[in-house]
């Protein structure tokens, strides 16, 4: 009799049929890896399976028996946990309280905190409980929402995409985990899009693609390549990286520090960092660690900068406006598309305004037939698929939002690029496109600095590595040279002062006393 | 079952038909409390949307009411639009009366040879005062961090108070018999009206020009742009780099000004003196004419008309059927107030379903 069984399951949402006839069969103490790409209509039949979303037809089994799930509180009853990928916990409790304020009110708190140990210990989970969250790192957050979800005791355990926030390290102490689960009989659904987890984990994969299942395998005997098509359709073409000689430096950050402006953000401890013309230098970190710091300061969205930290050419910057910096040829791309790299509302013509401003006459005004031509070029070049120039930019799937702002900026010509997250959410095809994109910018010689917290990405792309922990960046290293391993062990924070590093910090505090 | 379900888009179409069913369900519910209060509510109605615009003289009254409305309300959308909230342009259009009365006060022999002229001063008057009014939310909001909200809304008292004593005291007539007014402005200072027989003036046409220049700031120039960025998504706009200090300032400063000019043209214009009187609610009632209007140029010019129906509409409902004029709040009340609920069709559409077969339930449970 199977744990849990889906037959024909579909959900309509307005503008997009989520699940199409999607079956699944999930057995007592197995580890289920459902793959697809964003959009695929994974999270719908989780949400589904959870009670969250209901199915418009199609049948659930559990244990044989049929249910018509009706909220999430009906599936935890069942013996259904869930862990998302964006973790629901409230800052400023300590984790017990946490997890106390998500069970129905029958157990005193510190009787919660005593089965958390108890839970934690038996699963070898290292979770403090009298801590408040935001003292937590991102692995120990997710081993509290774990322990959370086991305290019910489940059948069956969804994690979505858990593993896109860890380091390598904490990946391996998590499938230890996971392994003990399901030897204990508890059933595992495991979502993700990472290729290597899932061969190395699950007992069993359903892929799906557009709302449909597109495959039914044994992950462990399955390639990347084979998975990859069944997930996409094609496999992705392989990128071309050239080695070159970089040129002269570009961007220069000498002992950076600054103080955190919110109250759980990250202080940026000395941060020495150069980028050359030419250059690709990938930036690796579990976020969370200053990334965001970090950009707002190099992009001038946060002035406050102590004077010539930052420089551009050789050319104090540290305090100047994104528009000044702009104006010498630096263009960023943040993280978040909609809402800071493009207005959703505003249609994709006026979205160019936020940073090309040559359809901009003297006297202020705006030649709106200039933007909608811009628009349309950057459309056409950069293959986006949208209704036209017109479209709202909210109206644009991720992949292709990313692909017409990541577009806006390489059409700036910019001397210096800086890419946050390049391919965050983004469909295989478009995060092959863009990839492709930056290689061709670098080739063309601009410096570029791409931060990801997909290590495959940057791997692929950069030439030389940092990493970034707790607000401070590790010596760089040519990629040529590193490992997974050893970029792991540094995104921790543990990495080994070189000489050349030492060196690098003094050589920038002469010059800081010196100016 | 009625169920209301998200859009995938904000429906373009519903934006606009939107504020016509607001029209349609306050004039439903008007008609409903004509039946209540013992009037006919053909006779409600008819007093209230026909006989303002029967004849010319009703029409010019109709302008008199419209100009400030649409005025105040064009500098108002520029302010939300840009997510600044001033909800105090009543205070902004008093202090705006006040220096144009003060700038209409000084004309004398001395500025005979301005001649017409000198109406061009006492505008500009109106607009500094307003900008100044206006000014004390921005910096207070600059440079502390106060909510523009409160700030602005305190002002109004304080801009109305400050008008009380002036009247009462230094400003006072000498030769008004005590009452607390300043002497009636000279001639050449009045705002020169469009047919000499007729109230309306020349802020008709300086709305009308203000309609187009806003629309072409909003839509057309770079600054205004970068305002409503600001306004939309505000990350956005700090990573273009558009300072949202500057955006404060200007649109703080212009709606100030606009409710000056506003304060200018009543004051100088239909009034001709300062007097307790000189705050009619228009900055407040602005607020509802520039939602109404969908914060766009062309739909104030609609919505300004449609309130000012409502200010007349009120007074002739006392005069010819006996009921309050505080009908008119309830009219422009109820009309945002069906405008707010009929909104959600915009990015919502209902749906009827039926309820779910009870064969369904869960077994399990």
């Amino acid at each position: 009799m199977s744990r849990l069984e889906l037959t024909g399951i579909s959900k309509q949402y307005p503008a997009v049929r989520a699940n199409d006839l999607v079956s699944l069969r999930v057995e007592p103490g197995q580890i289920h890896a459902v793959l697809g790409e964003n959009g695929a209509g994974k999270s719908t039949m989780m949400k589904i399976i959870y009670g969250a979303v209901q199915p418009d037809e199609g049948q659930i089994r559990w244990n044989g028996e049929a249910v018509k799930i009706t909220s999430p509180a009906h599936a935890r009853k069942l013996g259904i946990s869930m862990v998302y990928q964006h973790f629901s916990l409230f800052d400023t409790l300590t984790a017990a309280e946490n997890v106390w304020l998500g069970l129905d009110k029958s157990m005193t708190l510190p009787e919660v905190a005593k089965r958390i140990v108890e839970v934690a210990s038996s699963y070898g989970l290292d979770v403090d409980a009298q801590r408040p969250v935001h003292t937590l790192s991102v692995g120990e957050r997710q081993r509290v929402e774990i322990v959370r979800a086991l305290l019910t005791k489940p059948q069956l355990l969804i994690l979505d995409e858990p593993t896109s926030v860890l380091t390598p390290q904490a990946v391996d102490k998590l499938f230890v985990t996971l392994r003990q689960l399901s030897d204990g009989g508890c059933s595992i659904l495991y979502i993700s899009h990472k290729l290597d987890e899932i061969r190395a984990l699950c007992h069993h994969c359903t892929v799906l693609r557009g709302g449909k299942v597109t495959g039914e395998v044994d992950p462990a005997k399955e390639s990347n390549a084979s998975l990859s098509r069944l997930m996409i359709g094609a496999e992705p073409p392989p990128l071309r990286h050239e080695s070159r000689t970089p040129g002269a430096t570009v961007l220069a950050v000498q002992q950076l520090s600054l103080a955190k402006q919110e109250p759980f953000g990250m202080d940026l401890h000395g941060i020495n960092l150069e980028v050359r013309a030419g250059e690709i230098v990938g930036m690796a970190g579990v976020s969370g660690n200053g990334q965001q710091e970090l950009m707002a300061a190099l992009s001038g969205e946060d002035p406050r900068a102590a004077p010539a930290c930052i420089r551009m050419d050789g050319k104090d910057m540290a305090q100047a406006s994104p528009v000044a910096r702009r104006a010498m040829g630096l263009h960023f791309v943040p993280e978040e598309r909609l809402g800071r790299g493009a207005v959703p509302t505003l249609s994709l013509a006026q979205n160019t305004l936020l940073t090309r401003t040559e359809t901009v006459g003297r006297l202020g005004w705006i030649h709106t037939g200039q933007v909608q031509r811009l628009a349309e070029g950057l459309i056409a070049r950069f293959n986006v698929k949208a209704g036209g120039a017109d479209a709202a930019a909210k109206s644009l799937s991720g992949g292709n939002l990313q692909k017409f702002i990541v577009g806006r900026e390489i059409a700036a010509k910019p001397k210096l690029l800086i890419v946050s997250q390049p391919t965050w959410g983004v469909d295989v095809g478009a995060a092959a496109q863009i990839r492709g994109e930056l290689l061709k910018l670098r080739d063309g010689g601009c410096a570029l600095l791409v931060v990801s917290e997909e290590l495959d990405e940057l791997f692929e792309v950069s030439d030389r590595l940092v990493v970034i922990a707790k607000g401070r960046v590790s010596p760089s290293v040519p990629t040529a040279e590193a490992t997974v391993a050893q970029i792991g062990e540094w995104m921790s924070g543990l990495w080994p002062e070189t000489p050349e590093a030492t060196q690098e910090a003094t050589a920038g505090v002469a010059t800081k006393v010196a100016s | 079952m009625i169920k209301l379900e998200a859009r995938p888009q904000p429906s373009r179409w519903m934006s606009l038909a939107s504020p016509l069913m607001a029209l349609a369900i306050t004039v439903l519910i008007g008609v409903f409390l004509f039946v209540i209060l013992g009037k006919d509510p053909w006779r409600g109605l008819q007093v209230f949307f026909i006989e303002p615009v029967k004849n010319l003289y009703q029409i010019s009254e109709l302008s008199v009411k419209a100009t400030p409305l649409i005025l105040i309300a064009l500098g108002l959308a520029v302010c939300y639009r840009s997510n600044v909230w001033n909800i105090g342009a009543e205070g902004q259009f008093v202090a705006g009366a006040l220096c144009a009365g003060w700038v209409a006060m000084q004309a004398g022999p001395d500025t005979a040879w301005l001649g017409r002229g000198i109406v061009f001063f006492v505008l500009i008057g109106g607009v500094l005062g307003g900008m100044v009014w206006a000014a004390i939310v921005a910096l207070l909001r600059d440079r502390f961090n106060a909510n523009e909200i409160l700030v602005s809304l305190m002002l109004v008292y304080v801009a109305e108070l400050l008008l009380s004593y002036l009247v009462y005291g230094p400003w006072k007539d000498p030769k008004g018999y005590n009452f607390p007014q300043t002497i009636t402005f000279l001639a050449d200072t009045r705002i020169p009206r469009l047919v000499p027989t007729l109230r309306a003036h020349i802020g008709v046409l300086i709305a009308a020009v203000a309609v187009a220049g806003f629309w072409l700031f909003l839509f057309r120039s770079y600054r205004g742009f970068a305002l409503q960025v600001g306004g939309l998504a505000p990350a956005a706009a700090r990573y273009a780099g558009f300072s949202s200090r500057q955006a404060l300032w200007t649109a703080l400063l212009i709606s100030g000004g606009m409710a000056g000019l506003a304060g200018g043209l009543e004051a100088a214009g239909p009034l001709g003196q300062l007097s307790p009187y000189v705050p009619a609610g228009y900055g407040f009632a602005a607020i509802i004419v520039a939602y109404v209007g969908r914060l766009h140029p062309v739909g104030i010019i609609f919505s300004g008309f449609l309130m000012s129906l409502f200010y007349i509409g009120g007074e002739l409902a006392q005069s010819r059927l006996g009921l309050p004029k505080s009908l008119t709040g309830v009219f422009q009340g109820l009309l945002l107030f069906t405008l707010l609920a009929c909104d959600t069709l915009i990015h919502y559409r209902v749906r009827w379903q039926r309820a779910a077969a009870p064969s369904n339930v869960t077994k399990a449970a």
